[in-house]
């Protein structure tokens, strides 16, 4: 192994910078430009915010450039509670709904993993077939599902469990729905994995031991798990908190998530640099959950490592 | 001799496991097919067959993993076949040693007292005499992927030993293990057996291992039992040709009954000692390689004695096997110990030989 790295040519290091190279082109460019917008002025004018680099002026540019630049935008985010109110309904929501994202998949995804190996692949297709339609479409299908004349009212009433349609629709419950809804396969799909590969004669063994089978469950199975717990809760939970859409078609009016704050302060306000700065302060807050997730892995890998 | 008066005297015993008229089935498959077997206390039981034999559905219905279709399996006359496995005092030692990954050493060894309320200080003590018991001492606190293989194998003996089970069940142990550790730790099994005095049923592939290690084995084929004795029995006496062709290496002369203490065979007639040859029945002279003696001149004297040509030799460093073509063109089996220190071979490839073997040196099968 160590010598085949040693004669690796430049072929193979082309293989590894190519990830490298994505994430300088598409993830460390971007962020740097927006990095640099959150330091900037709004201004009226194309494009909204000073100061504009030029290259052309040279290194007494260059010095300007920088004295222009400011942390005004962030001192406006820290001073105003409404950014504070959204990020914590942000974080509010995303947690909630991870945790009822796990309640809800870890039952599925066993059931997945202990169904006949015949199955599997089928149950699996099933789990990820939602994304064949569109994610839009699959919201808008949820807000005639949600609507005062909609399918659940309808059938709640049928049912004879409500008598008067239900309020459901700009509600946090409509977030929650549609929210649990869609991020469900990206809480299943990591469980399912990690539960799928665990060797079933640990459980024989166990069960050997004098361990009955639910005692062998919490003995063995969830702790095993957890790495597919913490995918999963990570692969929802960051997306969810800076969730946009579904908030803003299901929920109310009464509070907004960060996602929506930041793109009024785009498009309506057209602030620029605060809009910037939301996100900086967003990646920065969810910063905290993925090195966590990065050393969670980083220990998984060592133990994999015989 | 002795050996042999000591494991019938354990055979003699009351026998601490007894299969009865036991059945399974996977699907159409018959894994094991009305099978009756005793297995005494404290003996070494060996489990021995070609993969899909069925040796290892009959360990796991001892530890309660698999359920007989038909039949009853007692321990220590009770019926176990409604006992669940958490509840049977046996315990398993798999193949794969299914060691938790995500406890340490002492987790491992300590996992089945943790299941039934023994105090904090008896475990700790529990622990540290296993690990004594199997030399891990000081690596109580390892985590299993930090272990060689060696050391797995230690820690997953230590682990189904630690609650003292009336039976210890052993799934291939050794498979994992490189040639010379499994040959050091068979010894090491049957010192640890000795001393502990628990019965050990070990389920194994390997007929050298199940000859070293064990006091009686149990020869399946197709989910049957083809022979139960002691290892010399099933070497010296196998009771038919599958037994004769799967233990160690054997030729095997097929021939007919020609009068007391002869066959008639493709060979011409050959001398055997043993049993009433009754005229006319079609039987077998089955023929240990090492039995066989080999030399350029025929042997005064002798009474089988065959020409032959060396076809094949196989140098194996303590011993060459041959393969010797005979006049009707089948080949004998033949092996002779080097002990000319220059390893030189005394036949080359294509010398005439004389093959000639005592009538006692061959083994009469009917079957």
């Amino acid at each position: 192994m160590q010598g085949h790295q040693q004669t690796r040519g430049w072929g193979g290091r082309l293989v590894i910078l190519l990830p490298y190279l994505w994430l300088a082109v598409f993830f460390l460019a971007p962020f740097v430009i927006v990095l640099k917008i959150s330091l900037s002025q709004s201004v009226l004018a194309q494009p909204p915010y000073a100061p504009v680099l030029d290259l052309a002026a040279g290194w007494p540019g260059l010095t300007a450039f920088v004295a222009q630049l400011s942390l005004d935008s962030f001192r406006l985010l820290a001073s105003d509670s409404l950014y504070l109110l959204s990020y914590l309904k942000s974080l509010q929501v995303a947690a909630i709904s991870t945790a009822i994202l796990f309640l809800l998949g870890y039952p599925i995804a066993y059931g997945m993993a202990r169904a006949p190996k015949a199955w599997q692949p089928m149950l699996v297709m099933a789990v990820v077939l939602p994304f064949w339609t569109s994610f839009l479409i699959r919201i808008y299908a949820w807000i005639n599902i949600l609507q005062r004349d909609g399918l659940l009212n309808d059938v709640l009433i049928r049912l004879h469990i409500i008598d008067t349609p239900a309020a459901w629709l700009s509600s946090d419950t409509a977030i929650y729905i549609g929210i649990v809804y869609s991020y469900l396969p990206f809480m299943v799909l990591p469980l399912y994995a990690s539960l799928e590969r665990m060797d079933e004669s640990l459980l024989e063994a166990a069960s050997d031991l004098g361990c009955p089978a639910w005692k062998a469950f919490w003995l063995i199975t969830f702790p095993l798990s957890l790495p597919g717990v913490a995918a999963g809760a990570l692969l929802s939970f960051i997306p969810i908190v800076g969730e946009f859409v579904i908030p803003d078609l299901l929920g109310g009016s009464e509070s907004q998530m960060i996602g929506q704050t930041l793109w009024i302060e785009f498009f309506s306000n057209r602030d620029w640099p605060v809009a910037s700065a939301i996100a900086i302060a967003l990646l920065g807050l969810l910063l905290v959950p993925i090195l966590f997730y990065e050393r969670l892995q980083q220990r998984s890998l060592e133990g994999a490592r015989t | 001799m002795a050996a042999v008066d000591e494991h019938l005297s354990r055979g003699g015993r009351a026998p601490l496991i007894r299969f009865e008229a036991v059945s399974k089935r996977f699907g159409v498959v018959a894994a094991v097919e009305t099978l009756t077997l005793d297995i005494g206390e404290g003996e070494f039981f060996a489990l021995l067959g070609p993969s899909g034999c069925g040796k290892t559905t009959l360990l796991r219905m001892i530890a309660g993993f698999e359920t007989p279709g038909e039949g009853r399996i007692f321990l220590g006359g009770e019926d176990i076949v409604p006992v669940p496995p958490h509840r049977r005092p046996v315990n398993m030692m798999f193949q794969s040693y299914a060691l938790f990954p995500h406890l340490t050493v002492e987790g491992n060894i300590a996992f089945g007292l943790r299941q039934e309320n023994v105090g904090r200080e008896e475990i700790a003590m529990r622990v540290a005499e296993m690990l004594g018991l199997v030399r891990l001492q000081g690596l109580g606190g390892r985590k299993i992927h930090q272990l060689s293989g060696g050391q797995r194998q230690r820690v997953a003996l230590a682990r189904s030993l630690i609650k003292r089970p009336r039976v210890l069940l052993l799934d291939e142990p050794l498979a994992a293990l490189d040639k010379k550790l499994r040959a050091e730790t068979q010894f090491e099994l049957m010192e640890l057996q000795r001393k502990l005095g628990t019965t050990f049923v070990i389920v194994t592939h390997d007929q050298e291992e199940a000859m070293i290690v064990a006091d009686r084995i149990a020869v399946m084929n197709q989910g049957r039992l083809m022979q139960v004795a002691t290892p010399t029995e099933i070497y010296e006496q196998p009771n038919s040709r599958w037994v004769a062709d799967f233990i160690g290496e054997v030729t095997i002369i097929e021939g007919r009954a020609a009068g007391p203490g002869t066959i008639a065979s493709a060979l011409g007639p050959l001398a055997v000692a043993d049993r009433d040859t009754g005229a006319g029945k079609t039987m077998w002279l089955a023929l240990r390689p090492e039995k066989v003696s080999m030399s350029a001149e025929r042997p005064a004297g002798a009474t089988n004695t065959i020409a032959g040509t060396v076809s094949e030799i196989g140098y194996r460093g303590e011993m060459s096997a041959y393969k010797v073509r005979l006049a009707d063109g089948s080949l004998m089996k033949v092996s002779i110990a080097n002990v000319n220190a220059r390893g030189r071979a005394p036949y080359a490839e294509g010398d005439a030989v004389w093959l000639s073997w005592p009538p006692d040196a061959g083994i009469l099968l009917v079957s």
